[in-house]
């Protein structure tokens, strides 16, 4: 790692801010109260659904703690998450499992 | 006051994240104290953005010495999912005043928008005032507490052991914020194809991979939805082809 020059880091954090603030308000700020398409709305329905796997799955089967290799005490906490999440609907329960399961493994692996 | 109580309710809704928010805040905070940043520089990164993973690329690539209009890019290719978001919250907050429209989209994050996203879907026909006061209950526990955690992981410098394996905080918060949306055909099949091809992505330049594979996700739950509405026709529908015969 080497240090960041003052410059760069501003102008690279205020560049950031404001084109993420872009992102965001794209289309609650362009489009206002004007309805949405039936086509759209049928896409929009699965952005969580789908964006959030999409950024999630590269993060578990290769996650860069782990060297960027298949870690299992990792999948195992992922699995757990997954099934608690999905059986019991509860977030919190969640994630509680799948950080349990993890340091459970870990601790099993050594 | 009838918003007080949507209000309320967003916050019960969002007290949940910050069991992982702050851990994932201080760990920011520890990282960008490593690469050199001084606790101004590290506050200001973490409230201007509000987007931990793309906070966390553009340090790392920063401090590998790639230069900045690439290190800016790949942070914004992280964050362009928010699109997505700012496109789904649309019908549910478009006829807000414009400022409360900034305000919200300054404060989109990934909690904000699945617990929003999540309440509106169940009560679509609730009036403005309480989604509006719904949204903004959600960032009162998330937003401070991001702050808060980055300004603790800064300030105190320790390095948060790596047998806590808190790396992994974040890709389980995420999967636990879908899994219990994981209850329809449609959804299993966005999920899957939106994972399966994440990762068949996973050589393409970051961030570019993650958009395409959410667009097919999207595109396979939107696909299983209408085949199964053919396969099975709503009552409107029912009624709209009697009417047209």
């Amino acid at each position: 790692m080497t240090p960041i020059p003052d410059s760069v880091f501003w102008s690279a954090t205020l560049a950031l801010g404001l084109g993420t603030f872009l992102i965001r308000f794209s289309f609650l700020g362009l489009i206002g109260g004007r309805p949405m398409p039936g086509w759209a709305m049928r896409l929009l329905r699965y952005v969580p659904t789908a964006v959030l796997p999409a950024l999630v799955a590269p993060l578990i089967a290769w996650p860069a703690a782990a060297g960027g290799q298949i870690d299992p005490a990792r999948l195992a906490g992922a699995a757990a998450a997954l099934m608690v999440g999905a059986f019991s609907g509860r977030m919190l329960g969640a994630v509680v499992a799948g950080m349990g399961a993890l340091y459970a493994a870990q601790a099993l692996m050594g | 006051m009838r918003t007080r109580g949507a209000f309320v309710e967003g916050v019960a809704a969002g007290a949940p994240f910050l069991l992982v928010i702050l851990p994932f805040g201080a760990l920011f905070g520890v990282v960008a104290t490593e690469a050199g940043l001084d606790l101004m520089q590290t506050f200001a990164l973490t409230s201007l953005v509000i987007a931990g993973a793309s906070q966390f690329a553009l340090v790392q690539m920063l401090s590998d010495g790639a230069p900045a209009a690439l290190a800016v890019l790949t942070a914004l290719a992280v964050n362009l999912r928010m699109a997505m978001y700012s496109a789904s919250l649309t019908p549910h907050l478009g006829k807000a005043p414009l400022w409360v429209r900034a305000l919200a989209a300054y404060f989109l994050v990934d909690q904000a928008y699945a617990a929003a996203i999540a309440r509106y879907s169940r009560r679509p026909d609730e009036p403005l005032p309480r989604k509006i006061a719904f949204y903004f209950g959600v960032l009162l526990p998330v937003v401070p507490v991001w702050f808060l955690g980055t300004l603790a992981g800064a300030t105190l410098g320790a390095r948060i052991p790596p047998e806590y394996a808190l790396d992994f905080a974040v890709p389980i918060t995420f999967v636990a914020i879908v899994a219990p949306m994981l209850r329809s055909l449609p959804n299993l099949a966005a999920a899957f194809v939106a994972s399966a091809a994440a990762l068949a992505l996973a050589w393409a330049p970051y961030g570019s991979g993650l958009l395409l594979a959410s667009a097919a996700g999207m595109g396979a739950g939107a696909a299983v939805e209408l085949a199964l509405e053919r396969r099975r026709p709503a009552p409107e529908a029912q009624d709209e082809r009697r009417n047209a015969a």
